[in-house]
């Protein structure tokens, strides 16, 4: 499923239409945001690379982490950019946002900017963010038709500094630009009104949320008895994605993630027949379940005293005939009368258990007890 | 028992091991506590350790809460002289308790004293011989009368702690910090101490025991290191 999205935001959009825009939402309880955004990043970057996706450049928004930071996540993952970068640009707003080494007196202490990142050194005003962010990718692409995708790795940081209209219409702007292919950000929704979340996933095409494994943990305080699930809830998360399509129709998908010093990995959700399954089926070396034939096959056998819900009259069958047999007696439904249409009286229809049964008598069978 | 305690949380924190590299080196660290249980017991014990013979440490103290006599004080209990590691240049204490931005043009000058304050660190970062510039930790007790000083102004607080954080990745230097969680637990979102709780690295807690007051244990810590994954 992380898998779809990183093909959908390769694929990128068509003529005329928005960029395709990923949101990738996380809170405290399970705060693993920033790992599926690396994740994103590095499958983006690698269809990037190979030729594979609609976008020939990247430019990287960087609030929270530095510019080598990136590099070095990329060289990890195998991406050696600090020797080739003529694909990737990140925009630094990490190292002074503000400008506040300008304000120093000394201006030994700021840095220079390489050729694989620029300063920007106000964050606050939005208009000329929007500016560098496309002439940087214009950069990256050159004058023809080329695209390119943007990655923002902070909105919670960049709605610190502005206000949330002017973020979703930066947003907004960049994903309707036609040089844009596709763009993601992550957001952190515990640190906002549902307000700013809101506008975001409506901006969004794809909505990617990390929930934490054990939700009920969150929140309480750390014992004994709750340790364990607060631990499974440090490495392990929930990952729901909502697709919205170009028909108009939603998809919903659930994965689950797992954390650990190598990166992030997605595996399926099993389904809870299939979790109970496992938990109920004991191991022995014979089989228990049953293969798909042995399931239709079951589901055609006939039982009897059972209701058959085929429109058909109810026929019960007694144990001496033949369900065939017999057809002119007249049917009794599971303890009801059937009413004659004819008389609009009912009727009881009595079978013999058997043949030797002697017929009612008219004595009390019960005039020998002394009551 | 508080001796074995302390040295669960040098294991935690790999204190345990080699001296050099710093295990915390580029970390962000952040203390919480609450009035029922201080917190400040795990700055003092990470200056002792930071201020270890076998490690080369240099400690940038920016002391809002108390005057040096009080951390040295308590130091010497531990067996730490500031006063000596203070001469040496591997203690440098930033007396913060006096700051308070002026009132007038309020926000300007509330942001105006964090900026000289952060100017103030990386002077002095930078001003380290060669050897001392890779094995800086910074140390801000503590993050609530930063607000203070900033008259309420959280966002400017947040904007001094994202140049410190950017420290980190800058020098290599450590971040450890000191906030209470019970001041922002009326609030329906407390961005400030979730904002600082995003940027850590390591989270440690000091809260009461779960069964109430007791004499010989005053409560406990639990400690959350984010896997380092996002590390390089």
């Amino acid at each position: 499923m992380a898998d779809t999205i990183c093909r959908t935001l390769r694929d990128g959009g068509l003529e005329g239409e928005h960029a395709p825009a990923l949101t990738i939402k996380d809170s405290k309880a399970s705060p693993f945001g920033f790992d599926v955004f690396n994740y994103v990043l590095t499958q983006l970057s690698n269809y990037i690379l190979a030729g594979k996706s609609q976008s020939r450049g990247l430019v990287v928004v960087a609030y929270s982490r530095s510019p080598s930071f990136y590099v070095d996540l990329l060289k990890r993952r195998g991406i050696d950019i600090a020797s080739s970068h003529d694909w990737i640009h990140i925009l630094d707003c990490y190292t002074d946002p503000l400008g506040w080494k300008n304000w120093l007196i000394d201006k030994d202490i700021s840095q220079e900017a390489s050729s694989l990142s620029s300063f920007c050194q106000d964050v606050r005003n939005l208009d000329k963010l929007y500016s560098l962010i496309i002439e940087q990718g214009k950069g990256l692409i050159g004058q023809g038709k080329d695209r390119f995708s943007i990655a923002i790795d902070s909105v919670s940081e960049m709605v610190r500094h502005a206000s949330i209209s002017s973020v979703a219409g930066i947003l907004s702007n960049l994903r309707s630009h036609d040089q844009v292919s596709s763009i993601f950000w992550l957001l952190h929704s515990d640190l906002h009104e549902i307000k700013f979340t809101s506008v975001l996933e409506y901006l969004s095409s794809m909505v990617a949320s990390v929930e934490p494994f054990n939700q009920a943990a969150f929140g309480q305080r750390v014992d004994l008895e709750n340790l364990s699930m607060l631990e499974q809830n440090f490495r392990k998360g929930k990952f729901h994605v909502r697709f919205k399509r170009r028909n108009g129709r939603v998809r919903v998908m659930c994965e689950e993630i797992l954390v650990e010093l190598a990166g992030i990995k997605f595996t399926p959700v099993l389904s809870e027949d299939e979790i109970i399954n496992q938990r109920l089926l004991p191991k022995v070396q014979f089989n228990l379940q049953l293969s798909e034939e042995e399931r239709n096959e079951r589901a055609k056998v006939v039982l009897p005293f059972e209701h058959q819900g085929n429109g058909k009259p109810i026929q019960i069958y007694d144990g001496r005939r033949s369900l065939g047999e017999n057809k002119e007696e007249a049917l009794v439904s599971t303890g009801k009368l059937q009413p004659d249409e004819d008389s609009g009286k009912g009727q009881i229809i009595y079978f013999r258990d058997s043949d030797d049964e002697m017929p009612d008598s008219d004595e009390d069978p019960d005039d020998d007890l002394d009551i | 028992m508080e001796n074995q305690n302390l040295n669960l949380l040098d294991r935690a924190l790999g204190l345990d091991g080699p001296s050099e590299p710093w295990p915390l080196s580029g970390r962000v660290v952040l203390i919480e506590d609450c009035v029922e249980t201080s917190g400040s017991f795990v700055l003092h014990q990470l200056v002792k350790r930071s201020l270890s013979p076998t490690s080369s440490n240099v400690i940038i103290f920016v002391a809002f809460a108390n005057p040096f006599s009080h951390y040295d004080r308590i130091l010497r209990k531990l067996g730490c002289n500031l006063v000596t590691q203070r001469d040496n240049k591997r203690f440098i204490f930033f007396d913060m308790l006096m700051l308070r931005c002026p009132d007038v043009d309020e926000g300007k000058s509330s942001e105006g004293g964090l900026v000289l304050l952060y100017e103030k660190i990386l002077k002095t970062i930078c001003g380290l011989p060669g050897d001392k510039k890779d094995y800086v930790t910074i140390m801000i007790d503590d993050i609530s009368l930063v607000e203070v000083a900033a008259n309420g102004g959280s966002d400017y607080v947040l904007d001094f702690l994202h140049y410190c954080h950017a420290l980190t990745s800058e020098f290599d230097c450590s971040l450890i910090t000191l906030n209470h969680e019970d001041i922002y637990s009326s609030m329906e979102r407390p961005t400030l101490i979730l904002q600082m709780e995003y940027l850590a690295d390591i989270l440690i807690k000091a809260e009461p025991l779960s069964t109430g007051l007791a004499t010989d244990v005053h409560g406990q810590v639990w400690l959350s290191d984010y896997l380092s994954s996002q590390r390089t």
